[in-house]
């Protein structure tokens, strides 16, 4: 018998997962270490941070990629992501039946590619662009175009895996990891695949990224404290803090799993999502984008607010965040929210930001599989204004059946995704 | 599955504002307007004067964004007006919303002194961060975010369904059309505002450009006769949007559809002699293509545009074959849109009775795009 959604749609089942964070290497690693309560967070290494205001990081240390960029990082945190998720899958390494969704951070060539640039201009004088031209027109930097366009990191990805079709490339911001996922969702619904592989991958730790959040004031500034930076839901919170990370999911029609007999990890059931047109930065101050997005992720999974067994939240621990997501989930859950557990994977590996969606929906299904919820560390001081169960500080065993991943981004990207460990 | 239709255009570029301007451009079959002098010795096609108040009414907007996201954000809008949905706040708060971007914008003074005075630092890492903090302007970063163009036409048009922003050059162009289309085709979603900016007339997109050997720098010459010539593009500054909705929705709404989008096909391949030509005959033997126009999306790239010219030869012998670049300059991710927008014009016009947009990309993607009559 074929298996439907209430919709009658095909449903949507999670056959391999691969994830890196600054926790570890590969799933086990991380969730291993997300269990323990432990923090990837530490000083920053990778340059040099006098005159920052904010010194601390989630970076991946223990991969080597050369050139050292943003996008050579996020294209190999992505590579061992889905090395990972596919070999789970046991579908073939180099033969993947069906579509690249991939959530990757918006690339621009770097500082010291510009210096490269122009010192091969000759110019000693003032530097322009016009010489940093003149430099290029040499041909010496022609791997250079193909490293900084923004379509490579996955074109390569798509030619690594043998996946099907144009691969597409995403951002929504802080929620591309979620989108991913839901792109994928919706091309097996359709039936115009049978697989598909959704990424998300950030790494993008460098001077002027950093920087740009900082002159935004997003982050945390409070440094002495690596590990105890990232405070979710706290009311000393004081801004996120950066984290790299890449996630992969390989999603299968539940029929044509079961029919090659691979083991299914969970459902993905439901994906919401909405715009809000309040604001660059902040959302509409009464949460009604937010909540529609949960709530249509709800909806489409087919479950009501009380099957809802565990929130992963969003929680980046800036002011704004944590306390808008408080709200749109007590508009959802009303009085239940106060006993609800929801907690936040970024008090340890910080904010992937273009992975987030995706690391975190990783951590959702093991929640499932497992049965243990990961703490929100760093629950020191309660924000009175938002009284929520955050687990804190300590993992927790629960059953859980069905849970909502949160996730919302700049420029009015909400998106949520439903998982559960069996269709309702 | 359900029809998929134009109701709405949104068009801007060197040739002008909206969808007439383009068409009689078109028709006229001039050279296009080009800048050789800006950024010497490479040619652009510049974008005209735009009064940017006619869409973006909010001088505070105005300042939050870098030329593409203007640029996209009134393209938007023009297209919202197109299709009489401008003043249906209800209807555009269930619009979905794709564009296809790439990003950045760079201040370009604050590099130059950078980077000058990195060569004489002490200690150049300190001197970047410094520097970094002290010059670069706070919401510089919302303007380069490819994201903040589908924010941007939140905040200024209220289109607030949901944005999903897709990148990759050329490809994500074709893929925001393809992925429109299939979900207002399976009844997920009924109405879509789709589309793609770009500025040309900026230094740092010239250099990436120029690393890869991909500018033309001479005057300027069709893209068919640039590649015996040694190849190459000229950029442009444009953007365009298009309201793509069911059949069954335009008509509830009592809107008259220009085209019908019949079928979108991409993919990409290891390019190497004659992959191009394969994949166009792959891709419009895919969407069983009897155009009687072809909108191209040809670069003047040397090998890739002699192999879409042989090859639409092939799949289009009578056909009458336009190329989009030799009209606005190449847009990178808003070429295909643009492309599909005549295709629509024409078809409307009566010119044409079936159109095929084709994109082969710089670099990597190809795919092609079928509009029929409404």
């Amino acid at each position: 018998m074929a298996l439907r959604d209430k919709q009658g749609r095909p449903l949507v089942a999670v056959t391999g997962m691969g994830v890196v964070t600054s926790l570890g290497q590969g799933k086990d690693d991380t969730w291993a270490a997300l269990t323990a309560g432990r923090s990837g967070i530490h000083r920053i290494n990778r340059f040099p941070t006098e005159g920052l205001r904010t010194t601390i990081a989630g970076t991946i240390d223990s991969v080597d990629v050369e050139p050292f960029c943003a996008p050579m990082l996020s294209e190999r945190l992505a590579m061992l992501a889905a090395e990972e998720a596919i070999g789970q899958s046991g579908l073939k390494q180099e033969d993947f039946p069906g579509a690249l969704f991939m959530a990757v951070p918006p690339v621009e060539m770097e500082w010291p590619q510009r210096e490269a640039l122009a010192e091969a201009s000759g110019q000693t004088g003032d530097i322009t662009y016009k010489d940093l031209l003149k430099a290029a027109a040499t041909g010496r930097f022609k791997a250079w175009h193909d490293l900084f366009i923004f379509g490579t990191v996955a074109d390569r990805v798509a030619d690594r895996f043998g996946t099907r079709g144009s691969p597409i490339s995403l951002s929504t911001a802080c929620s591309s990891g979620a989108t991913a996922i839901q792109l994928g969702v919706e091309a097996i619904r359709r039936g115009e695949a049978q697989a598909a592989l959704c990424i998300g991958t950030d790494g993008s730790v460098n001077p002027e990224s950093l920087i740009r959040f900082s002159l935004l004031s997003a982050l945390s500034t409070q440094n002495d404290n690596p590990e105890g930076a990232s405070k979710p839901f706290s009311k000393n919170r004081d801004g996120f803090v950066m984290g790299e990370g890449g996630a992969a999911l390989v999603l299968e029609n539940a029929d044509s799993a079961k029919a090659r007999g691979a083991t299914i990890l969970g459902y993905v059931l439901g994906c919401g999502e909405k715009g809000d047109g309040f604001h660059r930065t902040r959302s509409s101050p009464d949460g009604m984008p937010a909540i529609t997005a949960i709530r249509q992720a709800l909806e489409d999974a087919g479950v009501a607010p009380e099957d809802i067994d565990y929130i992963n939240a969003h929680g980046t621990s800036t002011p704004e965040n944590d306390k808008m997501e408080a709200m749109s989930c007590t508009a959802v859950f009303g009085e239940r929210m106060a006993n609800l557990p929801i907690s936040s994977n970024k008090s340890m590996i910080g904010h992937t930001l273009t992975a987030a969606g995706a690391v975190e929906a990783v951590m959702s299904l093991l929640t499932l599989a497992t049965g243990r919820i990961p703490p929100t560390i760093n629950y020191q001081v309660p924000d009175p204004a938002i009284p929520l169960d955050v687990v804190p500080n300590v993992a927790r065993d629960a059953k859980v059946n069905y849970v909502l991943s949160n996730s919302f981004g700049f420029g009015g990207q909400n998106t949520c995704l439903v998982f559960g460990a069996e269709p309702k | 599955m359900r029809d998929v239709v134009i109701t709405g255009i949104g068009l801007v570029s060197s040739a002008g504002e909206g969808l007439e301007a383009h068409l009689t451009a078109l028709a006229e079959d001039g050279a296009p307007k080009t800048d050789a002098a800006s950024f010497e010795p490479f040619p652009v096609h510049p974008v005209g004067a735009l009064e940017w108040d006619r869409q973006i009414p909010k001088k505070a907007d105005q300042r939050q964004m870098e030329a593409w996201q203007k640029l996209g954000c009134y393209a938007a809008g023009l297209a919202l007006d197109a299709a009489a949905a401008k003043e249906d706040a209800a209807l555009k708060s269930r619009m979905q919303l794709i564009v296809a971007a790439g990003g950045g914008e760079r201040d370009y003074a604050v590099d130059g002194q950078i980077l000058t005075g990195l060569a004489k630092a002490d200690n150049p890492g300190v001197f970047l961060n410094e520097h970094l903090m002290g010059d670069l302007r706070p919401t510089l970063f919302l303007a380069q975010l490819s994201n903040l163009l589908a924010g941007n036409i939140s905040i200024v048009h209220g289109v607030t369904g949901a944005s999903r922003t897709f990148m990759g050059e050329e490809s994500s162009g074709v893929d925001a059309i393809r992925i429109a289309r299939e979900r207002i085709a399976s009844g997920q979603d009924d109405i879509f505002l789709v589309g793609g900016a770009y500025n040309a007339e900026r230094p740092d997109v010239l250099l990436i450009y120029e690393m890869g050997g991909f500018l033309w720098k001479k005057p300027f010459a069709s893209v068919w006769e640039r590649p015996a010539d040694g190849g190459g593009m000229i950029l442009g500054s444009g953007a365009c949007f298009l309201v793509l909705e069911s059949r069954e929705h335009a008509a509830s709404r009592g809107v008259k559809p220009l085209a019908s989008i019949a079928g979108i096909a991409s993919d990409r391949s290891r390019r190497r002699a004659g992959s191009v030509e394969a994949a166009l005959h792959s891709l419009s033997k895919q969407l069983n293509a009897r155009p009687d126009v072809v909108l191209s999306g040809a670069t003047g790239i040397r090998g890739i545009t002699e192999e879409e010219r042989a090859a639409l030869k092939d799949i289009a012998p009578n056909a009458a074959v336009h190329a989009t670049a030799d009209l606005v300059g190449h847009t990178v991710e808003a070429q295909a849109p643009t492309g599909v927008a005549l295709a629509a014009g024409l078809i409307a016009g009566g010119q044409a009775g079936e159109a095929l947009v084709t994109s082969i990309g710089h670099w990597r993607g190809e795919g092609a795009i079928r509009l029929t009559k409404a």
